[in-house]
């Protein structure tokens, strides 16, 4: 049991290394204006250095309903400091990296501290929002649902 | 025989609206010509009233514009009486009423409908809840390994003897054309009731209902250049008679009282309710206005669309294409190796290239092929080749930015 715990720990370090250098790196680049090209491309290589998910955690209660394509989320909290980590995974590119930009800014903060983010505008990536397709849409509000529900707090709407 | 597509498009005040769009998703609604947008125009500014009820004679001139335009359906499509012509919201909500009412009276427990893999979810899901209801047995024929219809099983099939036979006329996915005239003459052989849902295979070819032999035949107005929220029911009319009403209400009924309440006639008992009297009218005037153009040039505009499309993908090691190339309607279902179709579908809408991405209501079609989705181009009479290259190019772009 412990191993498994420690195996599930090792996973949400590295992921939470890679969510880091991603907010250094590739955030500020990503929310500069250019063209849909840049923009696209390098929203769909964000999440390419995240560590991958296994079958074991491509699972059902990890799955988040309402997704054109399957995706997943996966949380644990730190006991001793009450933060809360993620991991993220999709099938399309474009909802993996879009959810890694909100991953990257919410990483291992509190519940008190992810109360006071405004969590949807954290999803908005400029020049991006308004070709959201509703399908797109809803599997991005289904995810801030499923943060706000494990992290337990209220999404403001 | 020549096909001016810069005429038909002129037709289109979209074009002029949307001038920068590649419209490539027909089998989800098509655009409406100014002939059938001035005649539902018409109607609401000149001819307003509730039909059937006969009191005063703007009713009874809106009543004989709603009858006219069944007349017109009957008379275009072949149909051998006005009453076989049954007006309803689409195909879905036709299929629905077939469902219902062929439950429970021609279909009872232990008897059989036959479906195909290529279904559409509403060929599919009606007959599931009330085969449910009823101990009624669904048999489903299985494809070939080039996803088209394993006539063989379908043959196989039929010896189990079902009631009902329902398919497709066109893939709504693949844009295969099934050989519905063969198969329906080996499903009446059978024994069975047949049914075809035109929802593709309308704007594919309009049907002869007499000569195809079908007993039922449904599809939606707004995939034939009509308003959305109309469709027709067709059936022979001694299997009307028997059809067990899905909605019940006001116009389909001659008496009501507490005790004792009379059903109207064929074609009312099957329309509840106020009937979506100007989409009637703007379906009628879609089909009068397209039996004035080359329907056979039209085809041959579409195969040659699609013969540029096939050389353009070829082109592309990186498309994976699950439509095959002969007896395609104008659909071509592809992804790209290891991408998500909702990735390349967003890709292309950001070259205004408006396609569709995911299961395109045919789970079932996609568990058989092995795959989780598809990107879907669906072509119509008003595409132009300078559409198929700058699809092309979109496509190629798409690659490169995946990669």
């Amino acid at each position: 049991m412990s191993e498994i715990n420690h195996q599930i720990s090792d996973f949400f370090y590295q992921t939470a290394q890679a969510l880091s250098l991603i907010e250094q790196q590739q955030l500020p680049l990503l929310l500069q204006p250019t063209d849909w090209q840049t923009r696209y491309r390098s929203l769909m290589q964000l999440g390419k250095t995240l560590p991958a998910f296994s079958a074991l955690q491509q699972v059902e209660q990890n799955l988040i309903a309402g997704c054109d394509s399957q995706a997943w989320l996966l949380h644990q909290q730190e006991s001793s400091s009450g933060r809360h980590f993620w991991a993220f995974d999709s099938e399309a590119r474009l909802i993996k990296g879009t959810v890694t930009v909100l991953l990257c800014q919410i990483n291992g903060k509190t519940s008190a501290e992810l109360s006071a983010l405004p969590l949807r505008q954290l999803l908005t990536i400029p020049g991006l929002q308004q070709n959201l397709s509703p399908s797109r849409q809803n599997g991005l509000l289904a995810v801030l649902h499923k943060v706000a529900l494990l992290a337990d707090i209220d999404l403001i709407t | 025989m020549t096909f001016d597509v810069s005429a038909f498009r002129a037709e289109f005040a979209f074009f002029q609206q949307q001038p920068d769009w590649v419209y490539l998703d027909n089998a989800a609604t098509m655009h409406k010509p100014a002939a059938v947008i001035s005649a539902e125009t018409e109607f609401y500014q000149k001819f307003n009233s509730n039909v059937h009820r006969g009191a005063h004679q703007l009713s009874q001139q809106a009543t004989a514009l709603f009858e006219q335009a069944r007349d017109d359906i009957a008379r275009i499509l072949n149909a051998a009486h006005r009453e076989e012509i049954i007006w309803c919201s689409g195909a879905t909500a036709a299929l629905n009423q077939l469902a219902a009412g062929l439950t429970g009276t021609v279909l009872q427990a232990g008897d059989r409908v036959l479906l195909t893999t290529l279904e559409h979810h509403a060929n599919i899901v009606p007959w599931q809840f009330y085969a449910q209801q009823h101990g009624v047995i669904l048999d489903v024929v299985p494809l070939t390994a080039a996803h088209r219809l394993d006539v063989v099983e379908f043959q196989r099939l039929l010896s189990l003897k079902p009631k009902v036979v329902s398919l497709s006329h066109v893939s709504n996915v693949l844009g295969h054309i099934q050989p519905i005239a063969e198969l329906i003459q080996l499903a009446k052989a059978a024994g069975a009731l047949t049914v075809i849902d035109g929802a593709q295979g309308i704007v594919h070819q309009l049907p002869d209902l007499q000569q195809l032999d079908c007993d039922f035949y449904v599809f939606s107005g707004h995939k034939i250049y009509g308003p959305t929220g109309v469709g027709v029911l067709y059936g022979r009319k001694h299997l009307l008679e028997q059809l067990k009403p899905l909605l019940y209400g006001g116009e389909m009924i001659r008496h009501v009282s507490f005790s004792e309440t009379k059903l109207n006639h064929l074609p009312y008992r099957l329309e509840a309710g106020t009937p979506n009297i100007a989409g009637a009218i703007g379906l009628a005037a879609a089909l009068r206005w397209l039996k004035q153009w080359d329907l056979p040039a039209i085809q041959q505009h579409k195969q040659q669309l699609l013969q540029h499309l096939w050389h353009g993908l070829a082109q592309m090691p990186a498309i994976e294409l699950l439509s095959g190339k002969t007896g395609n309607a104008g659909i071509v279902a592809f992804n790209i190796h290891g991408e998500h179709p909702s990735d390349v579908a967003a890709l292309l809408d950001q070259q205004q290239i408006a396609v569709r991405a995911g299961t395109h209501c045919a789970m079932p079609l996609f568990q058989a092929i092995g795959r989780s989705g598809a990107v879907r181009l669906s072509l119509a009479a008003y595409t132009q080749a300078s559409d198929i290259d700058r699809t092309l190019a979109a496509i190629e772009q798409a690659v490169a930015l995946l990669e």
